[in-house]
């Protein structure tokens, strides 16, 4: 649920992401992206939208921790990450935040097997998470791929077999594989058609239910909005889009954001 | 930074033609390298070794360097002579525990004809102080016996009791034969790798006996020819021999019998320490010798640049599996050390495969080296130096895959986990 009210004090508990006074800008008084407050509780279903150039991009790298914003607080299970080193933030993400993006988002010259537990290679605690449950990256992978409604010699195949339809489901197995408490998704669905769409997305909530994840998803694609529990747009929370994009240098802004 | 080993492994595999180019490339420069170094030490070690227990070389005023290649190598001609009567001094010398006299001047199908006599082959050293081996018959007893080194044997197919014509000078066609006296062939040299095996070897009385009635180096006209058994009715000492080897009762004497031959009043005459003359002689043909060495690391070096080159060039069409890799968990620190793993991989493999070809190699052309050069080539391990010259490749792999490692780096700071391709 998105909170914009003063009462965030009472949901602290719930709450997995918060932004405060949250400011960022690529050069000098050009601010990208300005957000005074977001609230995400857990294991919500997050529908971010915004056309391009909204900052939406911006905004995943700040929750990544790939960028650091000049000003404001991105508070992470708890942790603040503009207080951690850029390693650290590095190493922050790689526990607790999967990713799934557009397209292509694999490795080519890994089997399907080794893209979906790549991410335990670099991550201790996600291996640890495994063990706790007395269970393998393989036997996790091999999981993931069946709740995910892959057949399962799809594990060994090399990864340019598949259609993008099972990339995508590949990604996000690898995205939840060893339980990061938070899922991002950019534009995961739009090399699919409708059906395709509904379907991984279906299969997408289920499994991160199963793995009771929070989802935040981020599209341009209004028909898919009614299929999450929230909706946010960045375009009215975003104050420095909102007064950007009213204003002529929209292109420009398109540029930097890239 | 185990995780990135396996991945610049998988990652390599997936761009396996030009991994395999750039792999086989530094292979071919490390197999170069080594060749090159294995030759010039073998060479080297062969051609030091091609005299050894000998104290003294002499011979009549010359250089040193001559000296060595008329008497030893057996190559080109003496200017002069050594008198008899001064060889016969040198053998009652009282530091001279051993001589052998050396004549030179004949030859056999281009083979040349050396006159000795039995101190040769007990006193003659190769190698590690290895003496002379008769491989088949014996040594020569009679004044027409000779006793011919190995590749002599099977280069003109000679076996026991061939009869063979001597003739006279050098040169592999020699209009002036010796044919009215023919030698037998009573024993055959086991193979030395040094000049020996290329020699004829007969007696000082069997060189007199083929020149007799000849003056100035051709059959005196107007004498008649001296028949074989005429020649053995002579008393058949040489008035001269070419050079002289000699071994003495104490190394400690060396220098004083080399001072006082080179200062010896009957005749002009040249001592030289045949391991200080070999050293120089050697150093003469080192210049070619550094040039290879320096070529062949000019080749190592191309290889590493072509190296430096794909991995640079992969670099732009790899941003892609930089930001997932990145996205995944992956640290810019992971990205270089992905990046230093690749170039560590391709040298060490390059090196590796570089290693097998030259071994490989050597197999194949070690019989033909031997059967060809009468060099035999020796299938050692590396030596210290030659794990030394990999070390410095791999190195500077290492330090070439900086760069790339570095861009990469910057790169993926930059980019973060955008997908830019």
């Amino acid at each position: 649920m998105l909170r914009l009210s003063k009462r965030k004090q009472t949901m602290m508990s719930d709450a997995i992401i918060q932004l405060q006074a949250l400011q960022f800008a690529w050069k000098p008084n050009q601010p990208v992206l300005h957000i005074d407050e977001l609230t995400i509780n857990k294991r919500h279903k997050m529908f971010i939208k915004g056309p391009s150039g909204c900052g939406k991009t911006t905004l995943l790298a700040l929750l990544g921790g790939i960028l650091k914003p000049q000003q404001g607080q991105i508070t992470l299970l708890g942790q603040d990450l503009t207080q951690l080193t850029d390693s650290q933030r590095d190493h922050f993400r790689s526990e607790h935040i999967g990713f799934i993006f557009q397209m292509f988002n694999l490795l080519p010259y890994l089997s399907v097997l080794d893209n979906i537990t790549l991410p335990c290679r670099f991550s201790q605690k996600r291996q640890q998470r495994i063990k706790d449950k007395q269970s393998t990256p393989q036997a996790e992978a091999k999981q993931l791929v069946a709740t995910l409604g892959l057949p399962e010699n799809v594990l060994s195949k090399p990864v340019t077999e598949l259609s993008i339809g099972q990339q995508q489901r590949v990604a996000a197995a690898r995205a939840l594989i060893g339980g990061p408490e938070i899922i991002i998704a950019d534009e995961p669905t739009s090399a699919l058609d409708y059906d395709a769409r509904k379907s991984f997305l279906s299969l997408l909530f289920e499994v991160c239910d199963a793995h009771q994840a929070t989802l935040l998803f981020v599209s341009h694609d209004p028909t898919l909005e009614t299929l999450f529990d929230n909706t946010l747009s960045l375009m009215d929370i975003n104050k420095a889009a909102s007064h950007h994009l009213s204003g002529q240098d929209n292109i420009h802004l398109l540029k930097e954001v890239g | 930074m185990m995780p990135t080993l396996k991945l610049a492994w998988q990652s390599l595999l997936n761009r396996r033609i030009t991994a395999l180019l750039t792999v086989l490339a530094i292979a071919i420069s490390v197999t170069l390298l080594l060749g090159v170094e294995k030759i010039r030490t073998e060479t080297k070690r062969s051609f030091l070794s091609t005299l050894s227990g000998t104290d003294l070389v002499i011979g009549a005023r010359t250089g040193p360097v001559q000296l060595m290649l008329y008497s030893v190598f057996r190559m080109g001609n003496a200017t002069n002579n050594i008198d008899w009567k001064s060889y016969q001094h040198l053998q009652q010398h009282p530091l001279v525990k051993w001589t052998i006299p050396l004549s030179l001047g004949d030859s056999h199908q281009g083979f040349r004809v050396l006159g000795t006599d039995q101190s040769y082959f007990t006193h003659y050293q190769y190698g590690d102080h290895q003496p002379l081996k008769i491989k088949q018959g014996k040594v020569f007893t009679d004044i027409f016996d000779a006793v011919i080194g190995a590749d002599v044997a099977k280069k003109l197919g000679y076996s026991l009791d061939e009869s063979i014509v001597l003739a006279h000078g050098a040169g592999k066609t020699s209009f002036m034969k010796h044919s009215d006296k023919p030698f037998t062939v009573v024993g055959i040299l086991a193979p030395t790798g040094t000049p020996v095996d290329q020699t004829i070897h007969v007696s000082l009385a069997g060189i007199e006996a083929i020149h007799l009635g000849w003056e100035n180096g051709v059959p005196a006209m107007g004498k008649p020819r001296v028949s074989t058994n005429q020649a053995r009715q002579q008393t058949l000492e040489p008035k001269t021999i070419t050079a002289a080897l000699v071994g003495l009762k104490s190394k400690v004497a060396t220098f004083r019998l080399q001072r006082e031959i080179n200062e010896y009043k009957d005749e002009p005459l040249t001592a030289v320490l045949p391991g200080v003359a070999l050293a120089e002689l050697w150093s003469l043909l080192s210049v070619a010798e550094h040039a290879l060495l320096i070529i062949s690391a000019f080749v190592v070096a191309t290889g590493l640049i072509g190296m430096l080159t794909s991995i640079l060039m992969s670099l732009n069409e790899r941003r892609r599996e930089m930001a997932i890799l990145r996205s995944v968990g992956a640290r810019p620190v992971h990205i270089f050390s992905l990046m230093m793993t690749e170039a560590g991989l391709l040298a060490t493999i390059g090196c590796l495969l570089g290693v097998s070809l030259l071994y490989l190699l050597m197999l194949i052309t070690q019989p033909i080296i031997s059967n060809y050069y009468g060099v035999a080539l020796a299938i050692t391990p590396l030596t210290h130096y030659e794990w030394l010259l990999i070390l410095v490749i791999i190195s500077s792999a290492l330090i070439m895959g900086l760069i790339p490692a570095w861009r990469a780096y910057k790169n993926s700071l930059a980019d973060g986990m955008t997908i830019r391709v």
